[in-house]
């Protein structure tokens, strides 16, 4: 598939989806993003009507296979998977065989006997569904792998900035919090650029991986200088249960250097977006007058989200089809 | 889904089955056969098949209003997640939004494709319809019916019956999609 920018309406229709799995965003053309996003844009229709379901992916059998705690993705994986008809069944680690000593493949064979279509995976290892989608005849969508990617959540992401910006194209997106510990962030970076946006990213040093502009984002420390510019803020969590490095040294501190408050929030364009991958520590990264004001779009963070893993299943389901397994001729 | 308009796919052109004054003749003769029917066009709604059957939906309420005076309601229906084939089409194809801004409650739609062939796309509306409301009615409208159908489908307005062969493929363009108003016989290569 060419690596073109602009895609038109009707190049758009003879754009399509080849592959089985979606793993990161860090190898997919901007074609083939666009595609999901054009995908995901005609489903979030669905989640409006009275009744929330389409029969697209009946018969089909989805597993959420995650390794390490999550709620919202998992649930958002959950209803997008029913809005489609497909079954779905959900593993969580601590009732897996995995504590009983299974190793990840020998699960993911087992789930393959067990007639499973499509593998939802998170794990804390970052490379683990790549490994997996070596291996398995199966779809593998990647949930979240360690410090590395997170797609669904950077196409939702892209897909909020364009419903509320109308473009990607030219703005200026700030990226502010712990991006060395983000995968969030490092979707983000790939999707972003791929499509035209400007990216920068602010954060305290010892949270701002070396080298991190050879991604092709400006980088600074200074939070009034990466807001003042800005057409998106978005903010990432601080992640607690990594701080025990010491980081930072508190999170009053943080907050006072890096939090966004209404003060803070004034340097900013008066059309600027507030995003956030949730969950919020509300009065550390963002202030509650903020994630609640004008100016945040967190909440349609969430619904686009359904519609960006209903387009994930539905592209990965029709790839893998093919009687070889969805590699691409 | 009898269509695809891409200038790469050569097929050798056999007949012109309707030009654009035809065409223009044909939406306004079932448009007369619509308000007829009905009686008027009280709580009459068109729904039109993406991408050829919704220009022919608008194209029939601009008929309709000439004839009436009275606007309708018209939406557009994506039924791609409603085809039978999805599992073996390979891959999946491009889907666009459903866009029917009116509650089809109660309502008496007529819904508007460009070809009736097997019948299959009809049948994916059909349902696609009831996932949204409880219609009074559904009529079938169609610009061209070539036969072969693989399920108990008719339609109750068509512009043109063409009998075809299997081999053949009815190519209907439009100027708002394609740039041109046409029909033509072509010879599939395959």
């Amino acid at each position: 598939m060419a690596e073109t920018a602009v895609v038109t309406p009707d190049t758009m229709q003879t754009a399509q989806w080849t592959k089985k799995d979606l793993l990161g965003l860090r190898e997919l053309s901007a074609v083939e993003i666009r595609l999901l996003l054009a995908t995901a844009e005609s489903f979030r229709e669905i989640s409006l009507r009275p009744i929330k379901k389409v029969p697209a992916l009946r018969g089909k059998t989805v597993v959420n296979l995650f390794f390490e705690p999550s709620t919202r993705t998992r649930t958002s994986f959950e209803l997008a998977a029913k809005r489609l008809s497909a079954d779905i069944l959900n593993i969580s680690v601590a009732s897996s065989s995995v504590t009983k000593g299974e190793t990840i493949l020998d699960t993911v064979k087992n789930l393959e006997a067990l007639k499973v279509d499509i593998i939802v995976i998170r794990h804390a290892a970052a490379g683990v569904p790549q490994m997996i989608a070596r291996h398995a005849n199966a779809s593998v969508i990647n949930a979240g792998d360690g410090a590395h990617e997170h797609p669904t959540q950077a196409l939702l992401d892209l897909l909020t900035i364009q419903e509320k910006k109308g473009r990607l194209e030219g703005l200026q997106v700030t990226i502010l919090g712990d991006i060395a510990h983000s995968r969030v962030a490092r979707s983000n970076i790939w999707g972003l650029t791929k499509l035209g946006a400007r990216v920068t990213v602010c954060g305290p040093p010892t949270l701002l991986p070396v080298h991190i502009e050879q991604l092709g984002v400006g980088v600074t420390y200074d939070v009034r200088e990466a807001i003042r510019t800005a057409d998106v803020v978005m903010l990432l969590r601080i992640q607690h249960e990594r701080q025990e490095a010491a980081l930072v040294p508190s999170l009053r501190e943080y907050r006072l250097r890096y939090g966004i408050d209404r003060d803070r929030l004034k340097l900013a364009k008066p059309d600027v977006l507030i995003m956030h991958p949730g969950p919020i520590n509300r009065g550390v990264e963002l202030d509650s007058n903020v994630a609640d004001g004008p100016h945040s779009v967190i909440l349609d963070q969430v619904t686009n989200g359904v519609a960006v893993r209903m387009a994930a299943l539905f592209l990965v389901a029709g790839a893998s089809n093919k009687p070889n397994g969805g590699e691409p001729e | 889904m009898a269509h695809d308009a891409s200038p790469l796919n050569a097929a050798k052109a056999k007949a012109k089955l309707l030009d654009a004054d035809a065409i223009r003749r044909a939406v306004v003769r079932i448009a007369h056969e619509i308000i007829e029917c009905n009686k008027g066009t009280e709580r009459l709604a068109l729904v039109g098949v993406r991408t050829r059957g919704a220009v022919l939906a608008q194209r029939l309420a601009k008929a309709i209003e000439q004839i009436e005076g009275q606007r309708v309601p018209v939406g557009a229906l994506d039924i791609t997640l409603y085809r039978d084939d999805l599992s073996r089409l390979t891959p999946n194809p491009v889907v666009q939004a459903t866009d029917i801004p009116f509650d089809i409650a109660d309502l008496r739609l007529v819904l508007v494709d460009d070809v009736l062939f097997a019948g299959r796309t009809v049948r994916a509306a059909l349902d696609a319809l009831i996932d949204l409301g409880r219609p009074e009615a559904i009529q079938l409208a169609v610009l061209i019916d070539r036969g072969h159908r693989e399920l108990p489908i008719r339609a109750d307005y068509v512009g043109k019956n063409v009998p075809t062969s299997l081999k053949e493929r009815v190519e209907v363009r439009l100027q708002e999609t394609d740039g041109k108003d046409e029909v033509m016989l072509e010879e599939d290569h395959g």
